[in-house]
């Protein structure tokens, strides 16, 4: 087994709200390889975005990570200074926001956009060879070198995400976390910047992290799908074993809410509302919108589980034969 | 047959500017009738700048058509007046795409609530107002108890969205004009929403007009679908036959980029051809002839729509065989 680039241990993020505390990310942990993409799915309010952030380490208050650690490569993200964590955002971890293209400054030229971007985080390279890079990362997201000279609005929303991910790219980070990168886009646009992001992420070598709640997407683009669930991870295992045999109940419930075209008509929802992380459910999180519940589930909170076929689950209907 | 809406060759052409020639057409001759008496759904979709939008302010009154009429009950939409243009209002509902929009700020949720309950009158006391709150919170699926007397931004997409829903619900609309309204919102919840339209359809008797560019959500949600590209009708039909068999190049392309939660169905393998490239060469043909594979040179006159099936025609000289139809007979290949 290779070594893994990225590895996440018992990350622990809680907002302090007026209403008590929440806690967003509850004991996380994964792994990712070298050019391993995964995919974060999850309802709002699960934890999938507060995850991306913790990674980034851009937590704002009231929110606070508590614990855990977060490696890329040998680095330990947590324990840089603030000055350091800089230099390492862009350059060892990327992020693409949800509507990255709205980050664009409206009455900033596109290629003085890239050169801040460079300059903030790496000192002392001359403005030719900056400029050479952001000319080669917007090309590699199949824009033209025209593009450096224009403003945001000369541009459609599917070029400026294309800008946004070739922002991300310029300093080539070993990890690319993209939340929810296409939401705003229409479907042929959408897979446009998927194939850009596939390519890239193929170039570079980089771990794709993928945020969002499209199942089509996820089993289009990643290898991994890591299911979340109230601020821990409900089920973790190959796009194959998510989508032919899913595990856990949530998972299950998921996957059978897809719409296809042999099913017309039937809206399968997941029964109930997400728990508010105020006041969760004793025991696992799920219990009450769970089909298959039992005695236990209702007071003790299961562990994640590596099962026999290598996916990792958390749920009681697993420990007992386990 | 008492006509609900009637759109009557309706054509939008944005112009830049009072010196300027350049224009855009962001609609082109659609003629659409929906029927009082059978509420249906009809999906129109395309990808950004399909028109797909303008159509909903022109259904909705915010922008009056360049050419062609937009009646109401039989009534020109521009030309309400008083009691006509106040039911005009109630009965005609939107639901947005953006569930973050809509919201002010400084005001709780219960605001956008409340507003239109006084506005039309549709309680005599207060206890009568919270009620019928509660009621179409309840109906979108949203905890009453959650949701009253909280600001905007304490809570989630989804339930903002719902709450757009619920807002419309109260006024007991007879036409929903839903603008990509699950587009930011959960997969777990597009259901929930979608299965509330439907109901609403079913058992209020709304018809909806269901925009978007999902393509799946609007098989599963409509009867009937209108395919726009750059403001052309390019297919109309039956949802059913028009997603399962698409004939023209550019539902195919739509159809193709769909990201189906299905392993065994791979994104297509057709070269997508960059959008921006065809920007600037927009001549008088086929709206889609810069990207289509299958261009000819019959193409540089745009094509009527040739019906290949009693619910379906496409326009595209793919099908030149097929009888043309007039683009005022688009409803008849709507099934209702």
């Amino acid at each position: 087994m290779s070594n893994p680039v990225l590895q996440i241990s018992d990350l622990q993020v809680s907002y302090y709200t007026d209403t008590g505390r929440a806690t967003a990310l509850d004991g996380v942990s994964l792994a990712l390889n070298v050019g391993e993409k995964l995919g974060l799915v999850g309802e709002s309010g699960s934890g999938k975005s507060t995850m991306a952030l913790a990674m980034m380490r851009m937590i704002k208050p009231p929110g606070r990570i508590e614990g855990g650690r977060v490696l890329v490569g040998d680095t330990d993200l947590t324990s840089l200074t603030d000055e350091q964590m800089l230099r390492a955002r862009l350059s060892k971890i990327a992020y693409i926001p949800q509507g990255a293209m709205n980050s664009l400054n409206p009455v900033m030229r596109i290629g003085n956009q890239m050169m801040d971007a460079i300059k903030a985080h790496v000192s002392g390279d001359a403005k030719a060879d900056m400029r050479e890079r952001c000319v080669e990362a917007l090309e590699s997201v199949d824009l033209k070198p025209a593009v450096f000279k224009m403003y945001p609005h000369e541009l459609s929303g599917g070029m400026k995400q294309r800008v946004c991910i070739a922002i991300g790219i310029l300093l080539k980070p070993q990890v690319i976390i993209a939340d929810e990168p296409t939401s705003a886009l229409d479907v042929v646009t959408q897979r446009q910047v998927m194939e850009t992001i596939d390519r890239v992420q193929k170039q570079i070598g980089a771990a794709v992290i993928l945020i969002g709640h499209d199942m089509g997407l996820m089993a289009q683009f990643v290898d991994k799908v890591a299911v979340m669930y109230a601020g821990r991870l409900a089920e973790l295992s190959t796009v194959r074993q998510m989508f032919t045999s899913p595990a856990h109940p949530y998972a299950q419930a998921l996957i059978s809410s897809l719409p296809n075209l042999e099913n017309k008509g039937v809206f399968q929802g997941i029964p109930g509302l997400a728990p508010s992380l105020l006041r969760l459910p004793s025991g696992c999180a799920f219990h009450p919108r769970c089909p298959r519940v039992m005695d236990i589930c209702t007071s003790v909170r299961p562990d994640l589980n590596t099962l026999e076929d290598g996916r990792n689950v958390a749920c009681h209907l697993y420990t007992e034969k386990a | 047959m008492a006509a609900l809406l009637e759109l009557k060759n309706v054509t939008k052409v944005y112009t830049r500017g009072v010196l300027s020639r350049a224009s855009t057409t962001a609609l082109n001759d659609v003629s659409l009738t929906l029927a009082e008496n059978e509420p249906t759904i009809v999906t129109v979709a395309g990808e950004s700048g399909s028109g797909k939008t303008t159509l909903a302010m022109l259904l909705l009154g915010f922008i009056a058509p360049s050419a062609g009429q937009i009646l109401y009950q039989g009534q020109d939409i521009s030309r309400l007046g008083g009691a006509a243009r106040m039911a005009f209002r109630r009965e005609v509902q939107a639901v947005f795409q953006d569930p973050f929009a809509v919201f002010n700020p400084f005001y709780t949720v219960d605001h956008l609530l409340t507003v239109p309950i006084k506005k039309f009158k549709l309680a005599t006391s207060a206890k009568q107002a919270r009620e019928r709150m509660e009621e179409a919170l309840t109906a979108v699926g949203l905890r009453p108890e959650d949701i009253l007397g909280r600001f905007p931004h304490q809570l989630s997409g989804g339930q903002r969205q719902r709450i757009n829903v619920a807002r419309a619900l109260v006024l007991k609309p007879k036409l929903l004009v839903a603008d990509e309204p699950v587009s930011m919102v959960d997969a777990s919840l597009r259901a929930n929403i979608l299965e509330t339209l439907r109901g609403l359809q079913k058992n209020h008797g709304v018809s909806i007009i269901y925009i978007t560019h999902d393509l799946t959500t609007a098989f599963h949600i409509a009867k009937s679908i209108i395919v726009l590209y750059r403001g052309s009708v390019m297919e109309a039909g039956d949802v059913d036959a028009v997603i399962k068999h698409p004939q023209h190049p550019y539902t195919r392309l739509l159809i193709d980029s769909i990201p189906w939660p299905d392993l065994n169905r791979r994104w297509g393998e057709t070269e997508i051809k960059a959008k921006e490239m065809e920007q600037s060469a927009q001549g008088s043909g086929c709206k889609f002839l810069s990207r289509c594979p299958f261009a000819m040179n019959q193409c540089v006159t745009p094509a009527p729509l040739f019906r290949m099936s009693e619910h379906q025609a496409a326009s595209c000289y793919l099908y030149e065989q097929y009888p043309q139809v007039h683009s005022d007979q688009l409803t008849e290949l709507l099934p209702v």
